[in-house]
């Protein structure tokens, strides 16, 4: 595959985003965009993310329309199945109600699960029909088309996901606690004498905000390691299939367990954040 | 690997995908789990019921044959003895019957003989005078010798 390119080349190719921004001419592609700063959409991430997270809503939805008491079809079994297990994991953690936490637990598992799968899809293969559609369709340099596949390993959506809990911790501390307790969380604690107030406060903050930056950055650095990894397999010629399928078949483990993870954190945080101490 | 504008839409799309699970997709599944548990446990107490109230019903209906039972050895034992009771009754009255029926034959026979004797004592009366009248028709006066042939009526 990376006959005309260097190894480097490859690696860096298949490690970047396809991205669109808006430039004075106009909506311009991928290296165009190098000097767009901050409004650069990586339109495969977002393409392949929200592609998936409907698949995975109609999915759901459309056993859920149909959902009956009596004895369920197998689809609709092994939707309950999941929905059970999410539901086992929420009650157990989250004491209290709220309508809220097992639909997001279950949202964030299965989109999460869903776009981690993405990584088992051969390295190649989605890059290359896309620069074929690229060269054929558009008359494009296939080097200047980008397809990264799997979009947790892009960080702005594992950032994205990390600050929606993030506002969620900050939502439900405030809403149980009240701003004032939220604020006393913050401030009197682990050390109860006004003195302490700010020494308290910066540990109290980095308390917080390492809650939303190690769920992003986790989930991010496995699976863009992962991901590598596959790549740098796929560079090694022939013995790169025996190693292939061994790397996969770790990732049978790995993918669904960075899924739960960020679910069982999600919930644990939003846990703690809605219990007073 | 920069943070842009992505984050945004990522954000957007998360919140509205958990909006519409939480709405749509969530609460319809969980109804039908919910219900379905509560179906199961209420076929499980039923069957539980049904159960108790079988073994009810088969004591019940054993204590009943029992009962039938007795009673019906009961009645073919009076019916028993009522029959033999029958029996000895009919025999006995059959017995008298016969008794006075045999009497009273005893009795028709009897008066049958008197007066068949006596019919006798008149006839050989009747004969023996006509045979006296017939003897004496030459020598004696009938009249004269009646008080004899009286008297021989009367021995005979």
């Amino acid at each position: 595959m990376a006959s005309e390119y260097t190894t480097s080349e490859y690696i860096k190719h298949h490690l970047t985003n396809a991205s669109m921004c808006n430039t004075d001419s106009g909506i311009a592609f991928n290296k165009a965009c190098a000097d767009a700063g901050f409004w650069t959409w990586h339109i495969d991430t977002l393409a392949w993310s929200i592609g998936l997270g409907l698949v995975f809503l109609w999915f759901f939805r459309s056993v859920a329309k149909k959902a009956s008491s009596g004895v369920p079809t197998k689809t609709q079994a092994f939707v309950e199945l999941v929905v059970d297990f999410v539901n086992d994991n929420v009650t157990a953690t989250f004491h209290g109600r709220s309508r809220l936490i097992a639909p997001l637990a279950l949202t964030i598992f299965c989109w999460v699960l869903i776009m981690n799968l993405m990584d088992l899809v051969p390295v190649d293969l989605l890059p290359s029909i896309a620069g074929m559609v690229g060269q054929y369709g558009f008359g494009m340099d296939p080097h200047d088309v980008y397809m990264k596949a799997v979009p947790t390993t892009d960080l702005n959506l594992t950032f994205a996901l990390a600050i929606g809990v993030f506002m969620l911790i900050i939502f439900y501390s405030i809403r149980m606690k009240g701003i004032g307790g939220f604020t006393k969380e913050l401030t009197m604690q682990p050390f109860g004498h006004p003195v302490f107030i700010p020494v308290n406060f910066i540990l109290e903050s980095v308390t917080l905000l390492a809650r939303p930056l190690s769920l992003a950055l986790r989930l991010f650095g496995n699976l863009y390691a992962s991901e590598l990894i596959f790549i740098l397999i796929a560079t090694i010629g022939y013995f790169q299939l025996p190693l292939h399928f061994m790397w996969a078949v770790f990732h049978i483990l790995v993918l669904p367990l960075q899924a739960f993870i960020f679910m069982m954190l999600t919930i644990v945080y939003l846990s703690l954040a809605s219990e007073d101490h | 690997m920069n943070i842009n504008a992505t984050l945004i839409g990522q954000l957007v799309a998360f919140v509205v995908f958990v909006a519409f699970c939480m709405k749509y997709v969530w609460p319809p599944l969980m109804e039908a789990i919910e219900k379905r548990q509560k179906e199961i446990a209420d076929g499980l107490a039923n069957a539980e019921r049904g159960q108790k109230e079988l073994e009810l019903a088969q004591g019940k209906a054993t204590e009943q044959l029992r009962d039938a039972k007795t009673q019906a050895a009961e009645i073919i034992e009076q019916a028993k003895k009522r029959a033999s009771q029958i029996v000895d009754e009919e025999t006995q009255r059959g017995h008298t019957e016969r008794e006075k029926i045999i009497a009273q034959g005893h009795t028709e026979i009897e008066a049958e003989r008197n007066r068949v004797k006596e019919d006798l004592r008149k006839q050989v009366a009747t004969l023996a005078i006509m045979g006296a009248e017939k003897i004496l028709a030459r020598e004696i006066d009938a009249a004269a010798q009646s008080d004899i042939v009286e008297k021989l009526v009367a021995e005979l």
